[in-house]
C-alpha cells in the first residue's frame, strides 16, 4: 500500500531543504490529487521519488502538457468594516486574475513495489517567454521523447533534455499546436453540411445568403 | 481498330486469325500487369494488404507484384491518412514514378483529409498536389472497394487512346509528369495547394 500524498509531501520536504511541494487537489471522481514541485528543486524531487527505498518510483509512464489560460477567478471574501463606529463583518466578491502558465504533468509507477501512480506536476513562469522548465530525462529515461513532444505541441522547454528538437511537427513549424490560443492555418474546403466551427469558417469564405423578401413563405392555395 | 468491321473480324477469330491493333494490344498488357508502389500510410494500407493477400487476391487483375521502389511502379495507392508532414515525401515519390503513371485515392482521409480535415496536421486531400485517377470513399473501404478501384483504372487504362487528338496525358509532351513538391513553411505547407491542379467544389449559397 503506497503511503499518503500528504506523508510523501512531508517526507520529501523533511529530506530536501527548501523544496516547495504543494498538494493540488482533484475532486473529481478519480481522487488523484497530485504534487506541485518548485522548479529549482524538481530534479532532486524527482530522483528523491525515483531512490527512496519505500517509495521506488521507478518507471514514469506518462508525460504531458497542460496550458492554462489567464483567467479570473470570482471569491466570496469576509472583509471586517467599521460601520457607523461599530465593526462589523461583510462578504465581499473579490475577482483574482490569475495569469496563464503551462505544465508538466508526469505518472510514476514503482514496478518495484508495483504501487502507484503519483502524479506530479510542473509549472512554468508564464506563457511567454518564461516557458522553461527542468528535464526529468536524466531521471526517467522514459521521459525523453514525451518531453519532446510536450516541446512540440506546448513550447515548453526543458532544460537539461539530452535533444530537444520537434518530434511530431516538422522542424521549420512555429506554432505550438495545442495551446489554446492556436488558430489552424485557414485553408477551408467545401463542406456539405457545416456546422459549429465549420459553418463559422464557411461563413468566412462565402458571401452571405441574400435577404430574403418573405414570398417563398408563401405557399399556392389549393 | 476502328477501321476493321466488326462483323469481319469476327468472321476472321472463327477460323483463328486473331486481328488487333497497336493501341488494343498494348493497352491489353498495361492494363493487366498494374504494378503497385507498396507504401502504406495508415489504416486503409491494412485493406490494401488484405486486398494483396490470398482471400481477395489482387493477383486476379495482375497487380499483385508491389515493388518498393517507385522507379519500377504504375500505380500509386496512396492508402491512409496523408499528414503534413508526409505529403512532401509522397509528390516526391510520384514525381519518381516513370510515366505511365496512376494514383487511387483510397479512403476518407486521402480523398479530403476524412475525420481529420478540421485539423491542423493533416493534408486535406491528395489532390492538392498530385492528380488522382480514382477516389474510393470509405474509411476504410472494404477490399471489394479497392479491387473495384482497381478495375474502374483498367477500364480506363483500356480506353486511352496512343494516337490522335485525344491521346493519353502521358503521350503529351505538354503535361507535366512532375508537380511541384510542397516545402515545410512556418506554419502549414507551401503552397497549401497546387493551384494549377487542384479545383475545390464551390458551396453555393445564393440559390
Amino acid at each position: 500500500m503506497m503511503e499518503s500524498l500528504e506523508q510523501i509531501k512531508s517526507q520529501i520536504e523533511s529530506a530536501i531543504l527548501g523544496a516547495k511541494i504543494d498538494i493540488v487537489p482533484n475532486a473529481g471522481p478519480s481522487q488523484q490529487s497530485s504534487l506541485l514541485i518548485d522548479n529549482g528543486h524538481a530534479r532532486k524531487v524527482a530522483k528523491f521519488l525515483r531512490d527512496h527505498p519505500a517509495l521506488r518510483f521507478d518507471f514514469c509512464t506518462n508525460a504531458t502538457g497542460v496550458d492554462w489560460l489567464e483567467r479570473v477567478v470570482t471569491k466570496k471574501v469576509k472583509v471586517k468594516k467599521i460601520v457607523e463606529g461599530t465593526e462589523k463583518e461583510e462578504e465581499e466578491t473579490q475577482q483574482e486574475k490569475i495569469p496563464g502558465y503551462l505544465e508538466a504533468v508526469y505518472h510514476l509507477y514503482s514496478i518495484e513495489h508495483k504501487h502507484g501512480p503519483i502524479i506530479i506536476r510542473l509549472r512554468t513562469d508564464d506563457r511567454g517567454e518564461g516557458t522553461r522548465l527542468p528535464s526529468l530525462t536524466p531521471i526517467w529515461r522514459s521521459a525523453e521523447f514525451q518531453e519532446r513532444e510536450i516541446f512540440d505541441l506546448y513550447g515548453i522547454r526543458f532544460e537539461g533534455h539530452p535533444d530537444l528538437r520537434r518530434i511530431l511537427m516538422w522542424d521549420e513549424f512555429k506554432d505550438y499546436p495545442m495551446r489554446k490560443d492556436y488558430r489552424e492555418p485557414d485553408d477551408y474546403e467545401y463542406e456539405p453540411t457545416p456546422h459549429d466551427d465549420v459553418l463559422e469558417k464557411a461563413k468566412q469564405h462565402y458571401a452571405p445568403r441574400p435577404q430574403l423578401d418573405g414570398a417563398e413563405n408563401i405557399t399556392a392555395q389549393p | 481498330m476502328s477501321d476493321i468491321d466488326e462483323g469481319l473480324r469476327s468472321e476472321l477469330q472463327r477460323q483463328g486469325i486473331w486481328v488487333t491493333s497497336m493501341q488494343e494490344l498494348y493497352n491489353w498488357g498495361r492494363k493487366n500487369s498494374i504494378w503497385p508502389l507498396q507504401f502504406g500510410l495508415a489504416c486503409c494500407a491494412i485493406e490494401m494488404i488484405a486486398t494483396a493477400a490470398s482471400r481477395y487476391d489482387i493477383a486476379r487483375f495482375g497487380g499483385e507484384v508491389f515493388r518498393p521502389s517507385p522507379r519500377q511502379a504504375d500505380l500509386m495507392i496512396v492508402a491512409g491518412t496523408v499528414t503534413k508532414k508526409m505529403a512532401p515525401q509522397i509528390v516526391r515519390l510520384y514525381n519518381q514514378m516513370p510515366d505511365p503513371k496512376y494514383v487511387i485515392s483510397m479512403g476518407a482521409c486521402a480523398i479530403s483529409g476524412g475525420p481529420f480535415k478540421q485539423g491542423y496536421n493533416v493534408l486535406k486531400g491528395i489532390d492538392r498536389y498530385i492528380p488522382v485517377d480514382v477516389y474510393i470513399p470509405g474509411c476504410p473501404p472494404r477490399p471489394e472497394a479497392l479491387l473495384h478501384a482497381f478495375m474502374e483504372l483498367q477500364r480506363k487504362i483500356d480506353e486511352q487512346k496512343l494516337t490522335g487528338a485525344g491521346k493519353a496525358e502521358h503521350l503529351d509532351p505538354d503535361q507535366p509528369s512532375e508537380f511541384p513538391v510542397p516545402a515545410f513553411g512556418g506554419h502549414d505547407l507551401e503552397p497549401a495547394a497546387n493551384a494549377d491542379i487542384f479545383r475545390p467544389m464551390k458551396m453555393e449559397r445564393n440559390q
